[in-house]
């Protein structure tokens, strides 16, 4: 991508973050969220996050295929759980690398 | 600020983002390491970052630039990601609606996941004066230099990082650590499971969509397990009264 489209992305995420975050804050009282909105968003978080999680997780062979010596799944299972119990960013992600870096020790 | 109040809040406020520095701090690294790693320039990575002020955002954006998306696609899921601002905005305007006009813009820019959390907690459990928005001003302006500096920390370590560490895999990592506390509810569970599921089967779409399908149908899951949950609970509860 050329230097111009990347800085126009850049400008054009900025921009329309920008609108999101000021809608309410600058239009106080003259914008209304419909409550069907309001319902979706809150699934927001899940659904994106999971999306990413997945794929970057399981598929790590060539050209994004399943591979079956793929170490990242047991880790990832590990900061699952270190994530549900601990609720701990940190922690999470310590857990899970040591746990591959000794998977990968071992294998 | 005119008032010594107004100053006390927003120390407050800078004060309450404090203990959330070590969760920000290896996200931001992550971030960093990763942009330089693509091959992003130090400028790059922090126009970018100043620009978005959106940590999933970016390193979806990230992702997405590595693979090759067409910015539009870029540019849609990022929006779709960032949507959840529009709901703090709604949430959060009628408690900052004292504060001067001009103030508005930067802290509406400076609206994040964090300083939302605290100040609208801090909002609704203490008696509103005139000086409380000023809470939000100090933790907003808190987290925004945190995400920053954590981000250019990483960006100028990112290339002396071997790759032998597999540090790629702290970016699923650290969304882990979000998703998880996230899913509370089943129709949360949905969401995820249904996201998950889609983004893998369609990581071979046209134009890379498959990220914007995954997000659409996860959403639309929990909508669905959520309006069934509802009809559950009416029927039961309409089945007790016949009896």
């Amino acid at each position: 991508m050329s230097d111009l489209a990347l800085w126009s992305l850049f400008a054009a995420v900025g921009i329309g973050t920008f609108a999101l975050r000021f809608s309410f804050i600058g239009l106080h009282g003259r914008l209304h969220i419909p409550p069907m909105l309001k319902r979706a968003l809150a699934y927001v978080p899940a659904s994106v996050l999971a999306a990413l999680v997945v794929p970057a997780v399981t598929l790590t062979g060539p050209d994004k295929s399943f591979a079956f010596d793929n170490l990242q799944i047991p880790a990832a299972i590990i900061a699952a759980l270190v994530a549900w119990k601990s609720r701990n960013t940190l922690l999470t992600l310590v857990a899970g690398m040591c746990s591959l870096w000794l998977l990968q020790a071992i294998f | 600020m005119k008032h010594p109040k107004d100053k006390e809040a927003f120390l407050a406020g800078a004060k309450a983002l404090l203990p959330l520095v070590p969760g920000v701090l290896p996200f931001g690294l992550v971030t960093g390491i990763t942009a330089s790693k693509q091959g992003f320039s130090t400028l790059e990575t922090m126009g970018m970052t100043l620009l978005f002020f959106a940590g999933s955002a970016q390193l979806v954006a990230l992702q997405l630039l590595r693979d090759g998306v067409l910015p539009l696609i870029i540019l849609l899921t990022v929006l779709v990601i960032n949507l959840r601002f529009m709901m703090y905005s709604a949430s959060i305007a009628p408690h900052i609606h004292s504060l001067p006009k001009p103030l508005k813009w930067p802290l509406s820019y400076m609206l994040s996941d964090q300083a939302y959390a605290l100040s609208i907690v801090k909002f609704t459990s203490t008696p509103s004066t005139s000086h409380l928005p000023y809470f939000f001003a100090g933790s907003a302006l808190t987290m925004w230099l945190s995400w920053n500096v954590s981000v250019l920390l990483g960006a100028m370590l990112g290339t002396g990082i071997p790759e032998s560490w597999s540090l790629d895999f702290a970016i699923p990592l650290a969304f882990l650590a979000i998703l998880v506390p996230a899913i509370k509810t089943s129709p949360n569970l949905a969401a995820a499971a249904i996201g998950g599921l889609v983004a893998v089967l369609g990581i071979d779409a046209p134009y890379n969509l498959g990220m914007l399908l995954a997000a659409v149908s996860g959403i639309s899951a929990g909508l669905v397990v959520e309006s069934w949950q509802r009809h559950q609970l009416a029927k039961s509860q309409n089945g007790g009264n016949h009896e």
